[in-house]
């Protein structure tokens, strides 16, 4: 049972991940992976508004949709691809940017909660 | 993730407008959806499984996540780079792969609340050492990955 819970909620927040990519990213022209940080931010402040949560909603919504909707292999393939692409610069505030505002929504989300 | 095409959205005033649109986008792109959906799911699974084999106690560093962290960009430096040298690769052979079953495998929200959970806990040297190893190990992994993966493709199209 707890297996069909984290699936579901996966199998719903990778979908929204590709979704919010694509409609963050029709929005901007910059070099700036900015989908992808928007997910991992918001992932991270939903992840935190669940502290204290009960299991089964931990698993079904934390575990599954929150874990599928945030990524670091993209998030890190970006990054190389800025660095590779000579935009090193981009490259550097993607990870302090992802990293402090990740922390910083998950802190928010569970200080909200707390 | 997949890059949307060049195409230049218009911003509706209307909201129902916006609406139409986003039925719009998923109708078209129902096949990539479900597949970003199953190897999103298939991740997860993996990833769930492995906490289970290897759970980690509280207050300590976060090996398995780190880990799974780790293998999942090792190997989308490895299929990115398949996957673009391929003259006419299936459509749907990124959206599952990459999109969904390594996205969903990698976790950036449990690596961001970990840190925040060892930092409430006072644990603040392992909260540094885990914020600064993830990106430096994963960015390192995808960088090897992705290079040795071209140079094989290389000398594979030499001979």
């Amino acid at each position: 049972m707890t297996w069909l819970f984290v699936i579901t909620g996966a199998m719903v927040g990778a979908p929204l991940r590709y979704l919010t990519d694509r409609a963050v990213q029709s929005r901007h022209a910059s070099a700036f992976p900015w989908g992808t940080f928007t997910v991992n931010v918001t992932g991270s402040l939903v992840l935190g508004l669940l502290t204290g949560a009960t299991a089964d909603v931990h698993l079904a919504l934390g575990t599954g949709l929150c874990g599928a909707l945030t990524t670091y292999s993209t998030f890190s393939y970006e990054t190389l691809r800025l660095a590779e692409e000579g935009k090193r610069a981009y490259a550097a505030a993607n990870v302090v940017a992802s990293v402090a505002c990740g922390l910083g929504a998950a802190c928010a989300g569970a200080a909200l909660v707390g | 993730m997949d890059r949307p095409g060049p195409a230049e959205t218009i911003e509706p005033i209307d909201p129902d407008v916006e609406a139409e649109d986003l039925r719009g986008t998923v109708r078209e792109h129902w096949p990539v959806l479900c597949a970003v959906s199953a190897g999103g799911g298939l991740g997860a699974a993996a990833r769930y499984g492995a906490g289970l084999l290897w759970p980690t106690a509280g207050g300590a560093f976060p090996w398995t996540t780190f880990l799974i962290n780790l293998v999942g960009c090792a190997l989308i430096g490895v299929v990115l780079t398949v996957v673009t040298h391929l003259a006419s690769p299936h459509p749907l052979l990124r959206p599952f792969l990459a999109t969904g079953i390594l996205g969903g495998f990698t976790t950036f929200s449990t690596y961001a609340v970990d840190i925040r959970q060892l930092l409430a806990d006072d644990r603040t040297a392992t909260a540094l050492a885990y914020l600064a190893a993830t990106p430096v190990a994963a960015l390192a992994a995808v960088w090897a990955t992705a290079s040795a993966t071209r140079r094989l493709l290389h000398r594979q199209a030499m001979s």
